[in-house]
């Protein structure tokens, strides 16, 4: 009997497929989102909106407040550390979480490096913006990726650019020689055989969420259109008028992305979403996405 | 021979993929019409309460009940075995109840308990087993064969046309135990 294995921490990544992953930041808020048919919650202490707007250092949450969301919902709990932070994500691993989030959310704790996420049993999701980080994040030991998107924002147009992004640099690798791969991994900063994997599937070999934006029933339907397998919304939930309403029709969005229908009936009346921020008027060290 | 897999949320890509390569004909099932004609459902590893969730909203759940009133075999991997069985010892909510046996959610522990074994299989033999957040089972009705068991949990069982398992066939190269199932549904 083996415990950590690749194969257990991505085949648990495959289990959130067509789902919804929700930031909490209360036990009542992990209720909700379990009710609405989230397939895991993020449990934070702040949400990105409010991380972006109060600045200051952002860090791994209270392990109270992670407990107090683990005891309160039967489905995954996922907490998020800074990139580089190895005692953080040991203190996540010794908790129990079942997923960590080594996020660009919050403030870098190594200015070089990310964690070696294979000397953990723990499965770690990471975010990317093309196929390089993608690439490197999976050499890492990354059992899940997502795509960045500019969290806090309730815009989707970043989201949308990295995957855009990255399925045009998948599709350009699929046709590529041994030559040109080895080139292209160069130019990428990737390594060549997890690009070669990449190749060979004509996908990640992980699975790929879309985050960083997301705040409409549409927005989560539009991510799933350009290939993500399902999407994490982070201050889109509980940052809306009516978080209960809206939780379940991105829920259902994100299944019935494909169902016009389907999609206009359950977007009708939700109340006010998120407010939104236009990328333009984020200062350049402000965007998270570089981190 | 046409075989669906509930495809509301969970790991349905890697369902379909074991029946291509067993190369049965699959369909993923989003909505009733997609129901049409199949000869087995499959219900696939993924979150219990939110392809619950997504069956209701979408009209899934009384189709779903008719077939089986129909007589089409079903089979359930984790996830899967909780929406079947009949009662969940941990959990206020019951779902289709079409097996005669009490599952508890999460038993193995959270995923950092998660493993990977192998397993003797009755009528089947050794086969490699991916257990994830698994349910086991903790009572069987009399109807019931256990098929499977993991240090002395019962976590594979089959009644009448309905066959479960708390683990993931679908995760590893060995279908035998997908065998079985098809040979319920021919």
């Amino acid at each position: 009997m083996q415990k950590g294995t690749y194969r257990v921490k991505t085949g648990f990544a495959e289990m959130f497929k067509g789902g919804v992953i929700m930031d909490v930041t209360t036990p009542e808020q992990a209720e909700i989102a379990e009710a609405a048919g989230a397939v895991a919650v993020m449990a934070l202490e702040r949400v990105p909106a409010d991380i972006r707007k109060q600045g200051g250092v952002a860090r791994m949450a209270d392990p109270k407040r992670i407990k107090e969301i683990m005891d309160a919902v039967s489905i995954p709990v996922m907490a998020k550390c800074r990139i580089g932070h190895i005692a953080e994500a040991r203190i996540l691993e010794a908790l129990g979480v079942d997923f960590i989030d080594e996020s660009e959310v919050l403030t870098p704790a190594d200015p070089f490096n990310h964690i070696d996420k294979w000397q953990f049993k723990v499965p770690f999701v990471c975010g990317c913006r093309d196929l390089g980080e993608a690439a490197r994040r999976i050499a890492e030991g990354a059992a899940m990726i997502r795509t960045k998107g500019e969290a806090g924002t309730g815009n989707v147009v970043e989201a949308v650019r990295h995957m855009r992004i990255l399925n045009d640099q998948i599709r350009r690798l699929r046709d590529m020689s041994r030559a040109e791969l080895v080139s292209y991994a160069k130019e990428l900063g990737a390594p060549v055989e997890v690009l070669e994997m990449i190749q060979e599937l004509g996908r990640l070999p992980v699975v790929n969420f879309a985050a960083g934006g997301i705040a409409t029933p549409a927005d989560a339907a539009l991510m799933r259109m350009l290939g993500a397998d399902g999407v994490f919304v982070g201050s889109g939930i509980f940052k809306s008028e009516n978080p209960e309403k809206r939780a379940r029709a991105i829920v259902l969005a994100t299944t019935h992305y494909d169902d016009p229908e389907l999609l206009a009936e359950v977007s009708e009346d939700l109340g006010e979403p998120m407010p939104g921020i236009a990328i333009e008027e984020i200062p350049q060290e402000q965007l998270m996405q570089y981190r | 021979m046409k075989i669906g897999v509930i495809a509301v949320q969970g790991d349905v890509r890697e369902h379909l993929r074991a029946l291509e390569r067993l190369e049965v004909k699959a369909v993923p099932v989003r909505k009733p019409a997609d129901l049409e004609g199949v000869s087995g459902l499959v219900f696939p590893g993924g979150e219990s309460t939110a392809i619950w969730r997504l069956l209701k909203w979408s009209g899934l759940v009384e189709p779903i009940e008719e077939l089986h009133r129909s007589g089409v075999p079903f089979f359930g991997t984790c996830a899967g075995m909780i929406l079947l069985a009949r009662e969940i010892v941990n959990w206020p909510e019951r779902f289709f109840g079409f097996i005669d046996i009490a599952v508890e959610r999460n038993a193995s522990g959270r995923q950092v308990d998660s493993f990977e074994t192998e397993l003797e299989v009755k009528g089947v033999g050794r086969v490699p087993a991916v257990f994830i957040r698994a349910p086991y089972i903790r009572r069987v009705g009399p109807g019931v064969e256990v098929l499977a068991e993991h240090q002395g949990h019962p976590v594979m069982a089959r009644e009448g046309r309905v066959l479960v398992a708390s683990f993931h066939p679908e995760l590893t190269e060995d279908l035998r135990v997908y065998d079985l199932f098809l040979t319920m549904c021919s």
